[in-house]
């Protein structure tokens, strides 16, 4: 059985056509379509529904050394109040979760997790902790609202102190007032746009929605669904779990090497990663260049030989064409070499190219 | 957007209008260009190939998902809509008006409903 979030009743009332997602119901998209959200993205400003998201917090004087245990990155540099990108490896190297976490202080530190790995997160984490450590897991009582595109600063701005928005991408501020609502804002998105996600509680996450979307109205500020996200996602080369890594993929084996900081004492997955040398596969991106769209799992060949697959591929309507992103072996396919994508039985040309297909 | 009473429907949201010259031009019906969404490829076949009932003749894909389209007759297609080779927007525009292929030498034809019948059909499935 679904659950819904703090937010269902406002996507019904503005015609969502809500779908099952990661045990959530939540809209793909709204009257307006994928590609004309996707697009007010790119060009204006949209507004998500991000609350299906997990919030895990570590507190204690061991919060740090479990944080360096758990995740690849190093947060050991990092100041009150900024983010870091990490995935989050098992003994074998192959990614549990990719996830973000926010230094609120030295001790304490806020992971947010991909909705569909909530519960397998959680109990990874915990079982793994060591030492003096507290783990909260604050889902139920957060909800999430993503603001994204070049028009999100000033559509901020009419609700807020604009003093306390966070002035550079990846930092946050911890508590200021949005609409009159006491909002965490970081400067993150999965959209290759400049934007926020606001965290509040799920009392107040109505109100706030309905009070960015009447601020952000003469800005061209529209709600965007599940479609918009995928397909903004993917043309700005962005990974998603399931797709780009499991937990038989490693890191370095789908282009996230540099989130993989080897010079770290130890974390887990770093001995397995050690032991498998350089990889011999890649992510790439693949241009779609005969008709068709590639989506996941579509066999990619060079003349006769295998050499990959797809991960995630969909039409990106920016960029006006369809790209895919791949794991393929490194030799047979560098920038530029021509591969053939094999698409519901037919073989399809395709140009491989960059992954951030689109960037700002 | 009511359902045209001069055209026939099939239960796969196909429409089917009767050129009077013994040919027959098909469509797919707005409740199916509303529950595809944007769509960004059409593939239709040649003028010449034979259609089935029941059988696809071509796919449209969206954003989201590629869906096979159905021939609700059997015959040759004598004609095919370029424009929605590098428009097939027109069939979320139109879904009315943007036809996709014309078949003639028609030997046989699933049951098809006419307007009254297709939209109790809608009503049900909502």
């Amino acid at each position: 059985m679904e659950r819904k979030t703090p937010l269902y009743d406002c996507h019904v009332a503005l015609g969502g056509k809500i779908v099952p997602f990661a045990g959530y119901l939540l809209p793909v998209q709204y009257g307006t379509g994928v590609i004309a959200e996707h697009m007010a993205v790119r060009k204006q400003a949209g507004l998500f529904d991000v609350s299906h998201m997990g919030e895990i917090v570590l507190t204690g004087p061991d919060a740090l050394n479990n944080v360096q245990m758990l995740l690849t990155n190093d947060f050991s540099d990092m100041e009150d109040g900024q983010i870091r990108y990490s995935p989050m490896c098992n003994d074998k190297g192959g990614v549990v979760d990719d996830l973000i976490a926010y230094r609120l202080r030295q001790d304490c530190y806020l992971l947010v997790v991909n909705a569909a790995n909530h519960d397998k997160d959680a109990a990874w984490i915990s079982s793994h902790l060591t030492g003096d450590v507290r783990f909260d897991d604050l889902s139920d009582g957060v909800a999430q609202i993503a603001l994204q595109g070049p028009q999100s600063q000033a559509i901020l701005e009419k609700l807020c102190n604009p003093a306390e928005i966070p002035a550079k991408y990846y930092t946050f501020t911890q508590k200021m007032a949005v609409a009159g609502f006491d909002c965490l804002v970081s400067r993150t998105g999965y959209t290759g746009e400049d934007g926020f996600e606001l965290y509040c509680a799920p009392a107040d996450a109505a109100a706030l929605w309905n009070a960015l979307l009447d601020a952000g109205k003469e800005n061209g500020l529209i709600p965007c669904g599940l479609g918009a996200r995928d397909t903004l996602r993917l043309e700005a080369g962005m990974p998603l779990y399931g797709h780009e890594m499991n937990d038989e993929i490693t890191p370095k084996q789908t282009g996230l090497g540099m989130f993989v900081k080897m010079d770290k004492p130890d974390f887990i997955g770093k001995k397995a990663m050690e032991e498998m040398g350089v990889p011999s596969v890649k992510r790439c991106g693949l241009k779609i260049i005969g008709r068709g769209i590639a989506r996941e799992n579509c066999p990619v060949y060079v003349g006769d030989r295998l050499i990959g697959h797809t991960t995630s591929g969909t039409h990106c309507p920016f960029l006006g064409g369809a790209y895919a992103m791949a794991i393929v072996e490194k030799e047979p396919a560098p920038l530029g070499a021509t591969v053939e994508v094999e698409i519901r039985g037919k073989r399809v040309a395709a140009e491989v190219v960059k992954v951030q297909f689109y960037k700002r | 957007m009511a359902n045209p009473t001069n055209l026939l429907y099939a239960k796969s949201h196909e429409w089917v209008q009767d050129m009077g010259d013994g040919s027959f031009r098909i469509g797919l019906t707005d409740y199916a260009q509303n529950e595809l969404g944007d769509l960004v490829f059409v593939n239709l076949p040649q003028e010449g190939d034979e259609v089935e009932t029941g059988a696809a003749f071509g796919d449209v894909e969206s954003v989201k998902a590629v869906s096979d389209v159905y021939s609700p007759v059997t015959g040759v297609v004598c004609a095919i809509n370029e424009e929605l080779l590098d428009h097939p927007e027109m069939i979320n525009q139109d879904a009315y008006g943007a036809w996709m292929i014309q078949v003639n030498e028609v030997s046989d034809k699933e049951e098809l409903l006419d307007s009254a019948a297709y939209e109790a059909l809608l009503s049900e499935e909502a």
